[in-house]
């Protein structure tokens, strides 16, 4: 499911080309198809679930046929696929930032965790949700705490008391049970000048944000900006103070988290370059600066202190285990505990043990941004196989298939605005404009553009998007803007007369 | 997209070529035309398209036969209509002879210059078509493109063609709406000329003899001894009725009484082995497949015969289609295959327009039972996919690499499912075994070698042609019936086989026979040199072909046969590196390292004519 025709849809046995933002549409006829089909799967709903009957009310209006026209997709299609999932002996759900990059991103992954439970879909070995992070410790950052409103091991910073007094134990320091903002709030706060420092380790959020432009103002506006990197970065470029660290993948030692919640170790294979200090030693250096005595811990050392603040998920994990099992997936709560291939099998007991999984109801809502005469384009941000986010890690390698940004446009839309292959083009939203080249791509249909955020320093594709996000989960939607696009000779002409 | 599809454009003859191949679009993401607002929405295929990769080569072979060479953009048309990455589909395209990926005439004059034909005077022809026509069209890229109109034509080599017992040969191939191809045989220097720079269709023969008219070389025609010729030249071969007839699907009736253990249990009393060359227990391949629980099981006829100097499949094929049909349905019930594939080298186009219509006949007969039933496919020229995994490989639409064994083709061979892979004439043989059974079967021959043999007799010989003779009959009784003289050597088993001097011809063909003589029958191959030949040539031309020849695939043979033909070179010129000696030792040494570690028979083959010239005819002797 992706508005564009990827490499991936190509490759796949069956292709739903929805457009942009109708991910709930799409989820909730199909759900509406399982039920009617009798394909639902009443004994674990009845069983394991809650909310069903609210849910049910909710879907019954999205009829295939209303689907097919908010989805673009033929309404036989969802059919299909719907039957298709609801039979299958096992059946999982991926997805990545197509789901997440929008206003309405919590509902859109709510609506597929529905289905889940609609199916049966769930708690078994080869089922369920899986959201495919894109780097190989996104799952890692969340898990050790890196999240303003969960410890270490998702543990709820306000209302799980237990665990709070735990950390403040081994800490032996008071934490303020209280939420902190996520990065979209972050700015506002920098914009508004109530939030005034920033130490930022290992992120570029001056081109990795929507709306560039007022990223860039925010950052400014701070009385100090530390980054902690291994590159430059144009964030970098912002700072007062630069502390360049260690490469930790292969210039320290230390853990990572995959998508599979499988926690592996990263070994030192070569000295850092001179004057990269290793991450725990500066966090620690600047403990010290500030007046606290604090050791410099090995990696190890850290590791066991997570596993005594966080046991259930990791008391179990030693790096002597972790060594012996090839990794091990959480939870794992002691040393006789072999982890956790997938989650939530509880739910398959009968009765249920635990609180039973909630449907949720979830509103269809279109991207922010809808086609206008002004603005014909909705365009999609996205990636390229072989580039990387800001392509700070990945920009300064040569590859066949580097061919700079682009801007991506179907062969219809070329041939009407009478673009060719290369041709210089001007792409501008109610935020802004840039000039790119364009590449025709049948990937692409009618009305829809494709650009990514590979070569900010050439193409600054994000000050274009907009800056909305969802206020449950703070994620911007870079998955829809609507934009105008013009052959830059003819702007250049209508400019000068 | 990480895949780059090819900007050129089809033109509307290769689009209509295509089509013919793989049946219209059905999208615009297989090629369609682009606009519907369905296509915009959702798209079916992904497996379903890959699964056809296996007409890639069809769909090539169609480009080449309409349009007589393969674009870019008639590439990037077959590549959108079956999902395959370009770069792929080239690697695919160039890999096969026949298929042209620079611009090439739609008249193309193929000219044998391999052994046999050269004993007859290929090179005249060769040199008259170079005075007349100019030098021939080799394959490699020209890097410009050439606009060629309809009429234009040209000519270029070609490896055994598998005629001859009609040398010299020639194979001629008109591309168009109707392609045609035709096989020619005793050719003269100016029928060839006339064939090149004829401009009219209506007498592609050019005079020349046409096997598609002409009879088969059956020296022993009616002979009522025969057992695998019995009807080449009696019965109709476009006829079921005519088959029938002459007792035709009695084996298969006889088989269905019999049910498959018993039919396995026949085929290995008669201790038939296979006749293409590597002369393996027939037996133990069907029951080795039948044991395979897997499903479904392919059965493949290897009809890409192409060993230099061998032509027997192409008269059963083209004599009696209808008995190999009814072999590979008792083969296929035997075994529990449940599909057939017949892979006919391109340059038998009368064989494969038999070999068609005998299936399609026994097909409308209802004679194939249980759903089952045959595809013929043509090769694309290429020695290497007579090699059994590099056969399956060009069926699945690839490069015909040989696969590595184990596994073996019984636990995986087509598509990676049990496959049983026969020869033709070891086909043939089902039938007596099943109307007389196994041990009457095996009391034909030698203990070893059971039944009758098939040679192709060429060369120096007064009637050239397939001799069918009980193994254990002499080389030298074999030779005196075709009419030989005075001889020099003997080629036994093609290219990859040995020479046999003069003096050595009184050995039985046998399998043990040869073996004892440190010699192979390979695929029946006797071509019989006069005092007159220069035999440097004629080893120097079998060097050329092994290295003309080899996938490439891996550096033994790769290196080896560039190597070896090198070698040859400086000698026939005197000017070995060194001394004699020392270029002798370096060929042993080549020769050696190929035959231990080549992964197929082509590179562990190659070097045993070049040998048995160095060892046993004692070619490059300093005094001789």
């Amino acid at each position: 499911m992706d508005p564009r025709r990827t490499s991936s849809a190509q490759w796949a046995d069956v292709w739903l080309g929805l457009r942009i933002g109708s991910d709930i549409a799409l989820s909730n006829a199909m759900a509406r198809e399982i039920i009617h089909a009798g394909l639902a799967h009443d004994a674990f709903i009845a069983n394991s679930t809650s909310g069903f009957d609210a849910y049910r009310a909710s879907v019954e209006d999205w009829t295939l046929e209303r689907a097919a026209i908010i989805t673009g997709i033929p309404a036989d299609v969802i059919r299909e696929t719907a039957h298709a999932f609801a039979t299958a002996d096992r059946a999982m759900i991926c997805w990545t930032l197509g789901i997440t990059e929008h206003h309405n991103a919590v509902d859109n992954v709510l609506a597929l965790i529905n289905l889940c439970l609609l199916t049966g879909h769930v708690g078994q070995w080869g089922s369920g949700c899986n959201p495919l992070r894109g780097q190989n410790n996104v799952q890692g950052g969340g898990d050790m705490g890196a999240i303003p409103n969960k410890l270490a091991g998702f543990q709820d910073i306000e209302t799980d008391h237990v665990a709070r007094e735990r950390f403040e134990r081994a800490w032996n320091t008071r934490i303020q049970p209280k939420y902190g903002k996520n990065l979209t709030q972050m700015l506002h706060a920098m914009a508004a000048g109530e939030m005034t420092s920033l130490f930022v380790i290992g992120e570029n959020p001056a081109q990795s944000d929507a709306d560039a432009g007022h990223v860039e103002m925010a950052l400014r506006s701070l009385d100090h900006l530390v980054v902690q990197e291994i590159f430059l970065t144009k964030t970098a470029e912002l700072a007062h103070v630069v502390l360049p660290s260690t490469a930790s993948w292969c210039e320290g030692e230390g853990t990572v988290v995959n998508s599979e919640r499988r926690v592996q170790r990263c070994r030192k294979a070569m000295d850092p370059p001179d004057g990269a200090r290793d991450e725990l030693w500066i966090l620690s250096e600047l403990a010290r600066r500030m007046g606290h005595d604090w050791p410099t811990p090995t990696a190890e050392e850290v590791w066991n202190e997570v596993r005594l603040v966080a046991p259930d998920m990791f008391g179990g994990m030693s790096y002597e285990r972790l060594e012996q099992l090839d990794g091990i997936q959480w939870p794992c709560p002691d040393e006789s505990h072999p982890g956790t291939p997938y989650l939530h099998a509880r739910l398959w007991e009968t009765p249920v043990v635990g609180m039973r999984a909630p449907f949720t109801v979830v509103v269809n809502e279109p991207p922010s941004e809808q086609r206008t005469p002004d603005f014909p384009f909705l365009l999609t941000t996205g990636r390229r196989l072989e580039s990387y986010n800001t392509g700070v890690q990945s920009g300064g390698y040569d590859s066949p298939l580097h061919y700079g940004e682009t801007l991506d446009i179907s062969p219809e839309d070329a041939e009407r605005l009478g673009i060719t292959e290369g041709d210089v083009v001007r792409v501008s939203s109610r935020r802004g404009s840039l000039m790119v080249n364009a590449h025709i791509d049948p990937a692409l249909r009618e009305n829809l553009v494709f650009m990514t955020l590979h070569f900010p320093d050439d193409v600054q594709t994000n000050v274009l998007t907009i800056d909305v996000s969802d206020p449950k989960s703070g994620t911007a939607e870079f998955k829809a803007c609507a934009v105008r696009v013009e052959l830059a000779t003819t702007v250049f002409q209508v400019e000068h007369a | 997209m990480d895949i780059r599809p090819i900007d050129a454009k089809p033109t509307a003859e290769e689009r209509a070529a295509v089509d013919e191949a793989l049946g219209l679009p059905t999208s615009a993401w297989d090629g369609g035309a682009r606009g519907s607002d369905r296509d915009a929405h959702t798209a079916l295929g992904g497996a379903s398209v890959r699964g056809r990769r296996h007409e890639l080569v069809p769909a090539l072979q169609a480009l080449q036969s309409h349009v007589g060479w393969i674009s870019e953009g008639g590439l990037g048309y077959v590549c959108d209509r079956l999902n395959v990455p370009p770069a792929d589909a080239w690697g695919v395209a160039t890999f096969y002879a026949l298929l042209a990926t620079t611009p090439r005439p739609k008249r193309m004059l193929h000219v044998c210059s391999d052994i046999a034909c050269r004993l007859r005077g290929s090179h005249d022809i060769e040199r008259a078509l170079e005075a007349a026509c100019g030098p021939a069209i080799t394959g490699a890229p020209s890097g410009d493109s050439v606009t060629l109109d309809d009429a234009a034509s040209a000519w270029m080599h070609s490896p055994c063609l598998g005629l001859c017992d009609h040398a010299p040969a020639a194979l001629l191939t008109v591309a168009g709406d109707m392609p045609r191809e035709t096989s020619l045989g005793s050719v003269t220097p100016e029928q060839a000329v006339r064939l090149v720079i004829l401009r009219s269709a209506q007498d592609d023969s050019g005079g020349a003899q046409d096997d598609s008219a002409g009879d088969a070389n059956i020296p022993q025609r009616g002979d009522p001894s025969l057992v695998l010729l019995r009807r080449v030249g009696v019965v109709d071969p476009t006829s079921l009725a005519a088959y029938r007839a002459a007792g035709g699907f009695t084996a298969l009736a006889r088989a269905i009484d019999m049910g498959p253990d018993a039919i396995i249990a026949a085929v290995v009393a008669s201790k038939l082995m296979g006749r293409g060359g590597a002369a393996f227990p027939t037996g133990r391949k069907w029951d080795a497949v039948r044991r395979e629980q897997a499903t479904p099981r392919y059965l493949v006829c290897n009809a890409d015969e192409s060993e230099p100097g061998t032509f027997k499949d192409r008269v059963l094929m083209t004599h009696d289609p209808f008995a190999i049909v009814e072999a590979m349905c008792i083969a296929a019930y035997a075994t529990g295959c449940s599909f057939g594939f017949v892979y006919i080298r391109a340059e038998y186009p009368l064989a494969f327009e038999r070999m068609r219509n005998a299936v399609q006949q026994v097909r409308d007969a209802g004679l194939f039972g249980n759903g089952f039933d045959i595809e013929l496919r043509r090769g694309a020229g290429a020695y290497i996919c007579g090699e059994e995994t590099a056969l399956f490989e060009s069926l699945e639409g690839k490069r015909g690499e040989p696969r590595s064994k184990p596994p073996f083709p019984s636990q995986s061979g087509l598509f990676g499912k049990p496959t049983v892979v026969n020869n033709v004439e070891t086909l043939a043989n089902v039938i007596p075994i099943i109307l007389d059974g196994g041990a009457a079967f095996a009391r034909t021959g030698t203990a070893e070698s059971t039944g009758t043999r098939l040679f192709c007799l060429s060369g120096d010989v007064a009637l050239s042609g397939i001799y069918e003779v009980p193994f254990g009959t002499s080389l030298r009784a074999l030779l005196e019936r075709a009419g030989a003289r005075q001889l020099q050597a003997v080629l036994l088993g093609g290219a990859a086989g040995t020479f046999i001097r003069h003096d050595e011809i009184d050995i039985p063909l046998s399998l043990e026979g040869a073996h004892a003589a440190n010699a192979t029958l390979g695929s029946g191959v006797v071509m019989a040199f006069g005092p007159e030949v220069d035999m440097r040539d004629i080893v120097r031309r079998i060097a050329e072909f092994f290295r003309d020849e080899s996938c490439g695939q891996c550096v033994p043979c790769r290196v080896g046969t560039v190597r070896q033909e090198e070698a040859l070179h400086r000698l026939a010129h005197n000017r070995a590196i060194g001394d004699v000696d020392t270029e002798l030792a370096l060929l042993d040494d080549v020769g050696v390292a190929m035959r231990d570690a080549s992964i197929c028979g082509l590179g562990q083959t190659a070097y045993a004519a070049v040998e048995s010239a160095i060892n046993r005819l004692r070619l490059y002797e300093v005094d001789a």
